[in-house]
């Protein structure tokens, strides 16, 4: 039947340019897509519109000059970048923080966990149709980049994390504007979701779209909220603590079916785990010093070093190689967004056009993080 | 002699001139409190620089778009993409020749006996304009927009023309003056007796006319653009004014067929008598704001729907729910004294 049909009223395939300067594309991806009227037949991502040899460069820095080179991997997740890289070098270095050091590291990588998956719905919701959620989603984001620039100064590259604890003891008053935002927060939560969660629409758009089952997702090596929402509870924050992750308490959300709306269930669940974690962090925030005693020039030993953070889109791992010279002598980067994104065209085939752009949405990619 | 060139010339030039003027205006206007009322609704303020309010945003945004260089790619064919244009701009506009605004003569061009069905043959010309639009352009993406809004036009007009005839069945009559008289005959709005109709008519209005949920045709993170990809300048003003006036005339169509049209609310209710101060032609246009409202309304609420979902809407929903309710309405009006 299916036969018949193709013959009687196949048409061609037509291949279609989508990107790199598409509205819908988070940036500069490229999807070669080939498409059977609107079916997508098959679709290939292609990369490196942004690449800025970042990997390389950091062989030209010394170990504190990379670290504002991290900043601008992922751009919406800045915080979390910085803390895989310094926590890579003292691991290598035998370096450990002050415990405030650590709490302060942990409120600000919540943070901004909490901005990035704004982002994501913000811009999920707008591909897949939905204008006002941006408007809501970005009130609450600026609040978080108004908190990150009090702190440091900067609100998207923030470059806040030094090598053995961080720059500055937190402002006067800042731990009270903290609170008063994550005592909001989940109210603003539900605000979203009382827009999307239970509308028939976005239901019926995000349902059984871009379905992964537990074993594929790990086959193809997806960490962070698509692996969760095929249902395996894996978070780095949890199997590695790093910081003081294992002092607070937390649950890992986790969906059933694999598909974009249980995808779009954790990352909102999510949030509401880090208001948890920033919760109980300003609660603790010991008193003491925020630098361990680090030496002038940072010199690591002779070795190599894995460390992986959990970032808000997953898996975020810095192995670096050291001479015992001031400059790393190879830093490769294990980006989440690069290995969620292969399994894009596994998400998308037989799908429609409309899809594509819904499953780019939950992948949650940033451009910057994949050419780096 | 001078007589016969006025009342047949004369006058109704000077009407479709004011008509007409009003229209395009309207419909500029209708942007401009489209992005006021979605600003409101997203906690923005909307377009506040062009005169007191953003009052003149629209007159600029029509001087910028006169101004603007009018682009054909080089590979378009040429004479279709300038027909695209036309094709769209000239039925929305024509459609408004047959809708009454008021009671008395002077406020509306002409009162054809087949109005109904003169709308809907009009109205579907423009499809042409989109499909020959997005196909000429030579553009995939432009291609899909068109293609997808052919399919959209096509399928929608069969349910929305069941709930069309389940008015005509209850006036008895396609000329819409009288459609109206008939309501007030009856002493209440034809919402009333053919609720189920409005809503599939309503529904059907907003895809015909490709608004969200239903703005597939144009979906912005989907297809760039759609079928306008390509078009820049008076060509992209004229899809542009032809989609608002297109909203206008579902609006006005649903004012007069389910909503009285002029008439205020319970006619022949004479304790009400007082509402009357207010003209006819304020309560058309009042109405008529409502439901441009509700449009604007769902573009701030709505997500969009997926292409297949869209027919799948179109063909298993709403043109089985016409069709019994046509069949119940008929049964209703053809028993004994079943006139509503």
């Amino acid at each position: 039947m299916a036969d018949l049909q193709a013959t009687l009223l196949g048409g061609e395939e037509m291949e279609v340019s989508f990107g790199p300067q598409h509205p819908a594309t988070h940036g500069v991806l490229r999807l070669l897509l080939k498409v059977d009227g609107e079916k997508i037949v098959d679709a290939k991502p292609i990369i490196g519109y942004l690449h800025r040899g970042t990997e390389k460069l950091f062989e030209r820095e010394t170990y504190p000059q990379c670290i504002p080179h991290t900043d601008r991997m992922d751009y919406t997740a800045a915080a979390t970048n910085n803390q895989g890289f310094v926590g890579a070098v003292e691991k290598l270095m035998g370096i450990t923080i002050p415990p405030r050091a650590a709490y302060i590291r942990m409120i600000l990588a919540e943070l901004q966990r909490i901005a990035s998956h704004i982002i994501w719905l913000a811009t999920h919701a707008l591909d897949i149709g939905a204008v006002t959620p941006f408007f809501y989603t970005f009130e609450e984001r600026e609040k978080i980049l108004d908190l990150f620039e009090e702190y440091c100064g900067a609100r998207l590259t923030l470059n806040t994390m030094r090598i053995g604890g961080v720059p500055w003891d937190l402002p006067e008053g800042w731990t009270h504007r903290c609170r008063r935002f994550v005592d909001e927060l989940p109210k603003k939560i539900e605000d979203w979701e009382r827009l999307l969660t239970n509308n028939r629409i976005w239901k019926a758009r995000t349902v059984g779209v871009g379905v992964i089952d537990a074993e594929k997702a790990i086959a193809w090596g997806l960490t962070g909220p698509p692996l969760r929402g095929s249902g395996v509870a894996w978070d780095i924050r949890k199997v590695f603590p790093y910081d003081h992750y294992n002092e607070v308490e937390f649950h890992i959300p986790t969906g059933k079916n694999g598909d974009t709306y249980d995808r779009y269930l954790v990352r909102m669940e999510e949030m509401r785990q880090s208001v948890r974690i920033i919760r109980q962090c300003l609660d603790r925030l010991p008193d003491g010093p925020v630098m361990a005693w680090v030496p002038k020039v940072i010199r690591p030993p002779k070795g190599e070093v894995y460390f992986s953070v959990e970032g808000p889109k997953g898996e975020l791992g810095y192995y670096i190689v050291s001479d015992g010279n001031v400059t790393p002598y190879r830093v490769r980067v294990r980006p989440p967004c690069f290995v969620n994104l292969q399994a894009l065209p596994e998400l998308v085939k037989g799908h429609l056009v409309a899809d594509v752009v819904a499953v780019i949405g939950t992948l949650d990619i940033v451009l910057g993080e994949i050419d780096r | 002699m001078n007589e016969l060139l006025w009342t047949y010339v004369g006058w109704p030039l000077l009407k479709i001139l004011v008509i007409l003027l009003a229209l395009v205006l309207l419909a500029a206007y209708l942007s401009w409190f489209e992005r006021k009322l979605l600003a409101y609704m997203q906690i923005r303020l909307g377009p506040n620089r062009v005169g007191p309010k953003g009052w003149l945003q629209p007159i600029a945004d029509a001087l910028k778009l006169f101004v603007k260089e009018d682009l054909t790619p080089g590979f378009a064919e040429k004479f279709v993409f300038l027909l695209g244009p036309v094709l769209i701009i000239v039925p929305a506009l024509v459609v408004f020749s047959v809708i009454p605004f008021g009671p008395s003569p002077h406020l509306f061009i002409t009162d054809v006996n087949i109005g109904v069905l003169f709308i809907l043959a009009v109205s579907s010309i423009g499809v042409y304009g989109i499909i020959l639009g997005g196909w000429a352009s030579n553009n995939k993406f432009s291609l899909m927009g068109g293609l997808r809004s052919a399919a959209q036009m096509i399928s929608y007009e069969v349910p929305m023309g069941f709930s069309v005839v389940t008015v005509l069945i209850l006036a008895k009559s396609l000329s819409l003056v009288r459609i109206v008289e008939a309501q007030k005959q009856a002493g209440l709005w034809f919402v009333f007796p053919g609720f189920v109709a409005f809503l599939v008519y309503f529904i059907c209005g907003v895809a015909e006319t490709n608004r969200n949920p239903f703005d597939l045709p144009e979906a912005e993170s989907e297809l760039v653009a759609g079928y306008h990809t390509e078009y820049s300048g008076m060509k992209f003003a004229f899809y542009f004014l032809a989609e608002y006036a297109n909203m206008v005339v579902v609006s006005s169509l649903a004012t007069v067929m389910f909503f009285g049209g002029w008439l205020r609310p319970f006619p022949n209710v004479s304790a009400l008598a007082f509402l009357d101060v207010i003209p006819p032609l304020v309560w058309f246009l009042l109405k008529v704001a409502f439901f441009l409202f509700l449009y604007i309304w769902f573009r701030g609420t709505f997500p969009r729907y997926r292409f297949d979902q869209l027919m799948g809407i179109g063909w298993k929903v709403l043109l089985p729910v016409s069709l019994v309710n046509l069949l119940v309405v008929a049964y209703f009006v053809s028993l004994p004294g079943g006139q509503v």
